[in-house]
């Protein structure tokens, strides 16, 4: 992308004044790059916050029997948020005189950001991801963990008893259901065999059937149980005990207003957008659309392995990568979808139902289903998937940190393969010159 | 020009490398709890974008789930749950602040001493090639250590005397397993001895 920048764009520009072209890493192609990319993600979160609590009013309206907001903007009341958003600017600032200010004005930011954060780490298609984490879920996980810090900031600086009630039933709800949800992610990442959310969604390339929800039984119950999970870690009804409108007048945000606000919400739908995406990643195969239009058998457009190894630029793997992004969104939409539904349909648990749903029946059905995924590949059943073969899984790189020529020399491995399981079990041979 | 000038790699280290100390700092100097809490995690978190600078992301992500998130949940509840009055403020007295001065002084002069005692830490900047090779790095070393591989290929120093354990074999297995079962058994002994105490009959219908 930067290449391209500077050699393409920038240089024809310039070329137009007949000034030199720049070199292709030229410091100003990057920065561009960068700038593109950066605001693309963030407009992921402002642009979807935008449309999701739209559709929330929309999809509210529909299942009360009511039409929803239908004037703002024409049809469908389409502007319903843009004049909510110009509202909540209008609105005053105000810091409650008992609160703790400093952390009361930061508390929102916090939680913003961490919801922003995971998206550094989330595919949007093959190859296309802010920065390519190599165990890219567990750095969700852990970022998606932090969102509750701004909350629980929140409840403790307002200095109001509702709030600091909201911080504490919101503490406690995401570090209990921080265990199942771990437990459920996990599964995916033992039937790929990878961390990599990447690699997680090119193995299920492909038909429909080789998406990890149908690789067997367990694994689709554990796709429920990750849902629920998801549902309570971004806080959304009937899990939303921190805000609690009718036992809290508002929970942990009784005391903003304006902006700060609205910033707590961009995090929970930015956190819902980011949880259903990475449902759709884990089990729904993520850009891979059920029939593989693009794939090698019918159209044969995407990039193969070694064009995105090496970086090659084509325009029909773009588009591909194009309708990749497209499924992968509409996949996530659709689970933002289902939680909005979930909200309007479901009346609010009480704390210890909460507790009973994540202990009693979510890490047990989390833990059975752990084991059931483990045995079901052990014992090497019947599965609908047909995951894509591997590249071979290089165990071992250990280029640059240790002195390779000394140890040639001596003798010593300089690397180890494990291309499947045939080597974990020891029986593929030691090449020649290498020991293991 | 300028722009071009800059080392990135060196200037990102620095702000990650200020942000960690300066929030340290910051936890040392404010009295108010809850605050120390949340400049401990801006402090934690920026050490985790040094790993993260130095490629090891496994590491830095690691450090985000257990020190960020973690321990700072629980030292929330911790605050939350003893606290007796809205903002605790902890006054620190003279004597204090000197024994801390002197601890922390003493500590910090001996890491700096080892931080010096490295050869490499006069050796020039690494290039941009080398920077980048040291990304490819991944976590897959480390899950190979445990079931069965050394990263580095060495004969294992911790394999018992008379066992054959031939050059790359790790024997890190069984003391990760021993860890994790010590830990379950952590975790069962602190649930016990929190448990709700058996309550007479006479009050039972309150709890």
């Amino acid at each position: 992308m930067a290449e391209f920048i500077n050699s393409r764009l920038i240089s024809t520009l310039l070329g137009w004044f007949s000034i030199d072209a720049l070199p292709p890493d030229h410091w100003l192609g990057f920065v561009l790059a960068a700038l593109v990319h950066t605001v693309l993600v963030i407009h992921v979160v402002a642009v979807g916050a935008l449309l999701f609590i739209w559709m929330e009013r929309k999809v509210s309206g529909r299942i009360q029997d009511r039409l929803g907001p239908t004037r703002v903007g024409g049809k469908f009341g389409w502007l319903q948020t843009l004049a909510d958003g110009l509202k909540l600017i209008t609105k005053e600032d105000i810091t409650p005189g008992n609160a703790d200010s400093l952390l009361f004005k930061l508390a929102p930011y916090v939680s913003f950001a961490a919801s922003f954060a995971g998206y550094l780490a989330l595919p949007f298609s093959d190859g296309w991801v802010g920065h390519h984490v190599n165990c890219g879920i567990f750095f969700i996980i852990a970022i998606v963990g932090m969102e509750v810090f701004g909350v629980i900031l929140a409840g403790y600086a307002s200095g109001s008893k509702w709030s600091l009630f909201g911080g504490m039933r919101e503490a406690a709800q995401v570090v209990s259901y921080e265990v199942p949800m771990g437990m459920c992610v996990l599964i995916p990442v033992v039937i790929c065999g990878s961390m990599d959310l990447i690699t997680i969604g090119q193995m299920q390339a492909g038909f429909f059937t080789n998406w990890i929800v149908f690789h067997d039984p367990f694994a689709f119950v554990v796709f429920w149980v990750y849902f629920t999970c998801a549902t309570a870690s971004v806080n959304r009804a009937p899990f939303d005990l921190a805000e609690a409108e009718s036992e809290l007048v508002a929970g942990f945000h009784t005391e903003y207003s304006g902006l700060r606000w609205s910033f707590f919400f961009m995090a929970e739908y930015g956190s819902m957008f980011l949880v259903s995406g990475l449902a759709a990643i884990l089990f729904f195969g993520g850009w891979n659309g059920p029939i593989p239009i693009f794939g090698p058998d019918l159209l044969n457009l995407a990039y193969s392995d070694a064009e995105i190894a090496s970086g090659t630029f084509r325009l029909g793997g773009y588009i591909a990568n194009l309708a990749g992004c497209m499924n992968f969104i509409g996949k996530a939409v659709t689970g933002v979808t289902v939680m909005m539904w979930i909200r309007w349909t479901l009346p609010r648990l009480r704390i210890d139902q909460v507790m009973t749903t994540c202990l009693k029946y979510c890490v047990p059905l989390g833990a059975v289903c752990f084991v059931g995924v483990v045995g079901w590949q052990w014992a090497h059943l019947w599965s609908p998937n047909d995951l894509r073969p591997q590249q071979p899984r290089i165990a071992v790189r250990e280029r640059g940190l240790f002195d390779l020529p000394a140890r040639e020399a001596s003798g010593m491995a300089t690397r180890v393969e494990l291309t499947d399981k045939a080597a974990w079990a020891g029986t593929v041979p030691v090449p020649a010159g290498e020991t293991r | 020009m300028l722009f071009a000038a800059i080392q990135w790699h060196s200037f990102f280290f620095l702000l990650f490398a200020l942000l960690t100390c300066g929030f340290a700092l910051a936890v040392v100097f404010s009295s108010n709890v809850v605050r120390m809490a949340f400049f401990l995690t801006i402090s934690l978190g920026a050490a985790a974008g040094l790993f993260f600078l130095a490629g090891a992301e496994f590491v830095g992500a690691m450090q985000f789930m257990i020190y960020v998130g973690g321990t700072l949940v629980l030292l929330i509840f911790g605050v939350m749950l003893t606290a007796h009055e809205r903002f605790i403020s902890m006054k620190t007295r003279a004597g204090e602040w000197v024994l801390a001065a002197f601890l922390g002084g003493g500590l910090f002069l001996l890491l700096v001493r080892a931080a010096l005692m490295v050869p490499q830490w006069n050796s020039p900047n690494l290039q941009r090639d080398q920077v980048a090779q040291s990304e490819v790095h991944d976590s897959a070393a480390i899950g190979a250590a445990v079931s069965a591989y050394r990263a580095d290929g060495l004969p294992s120093s911790a394999a018992p005397a008379g066992t054959a354990a031939s050059p790359g074999k790790s024997v890190y297995l069984l003391p990760f397993e021993i860890v994790s079962v010590h830990l379950l058994v952590v975790l069962i002994g602190a649930g016990y001895l929190a448990r709700a105490k058996k309550r007479t009959s006479a009050n039972a219908w309150q709890a």
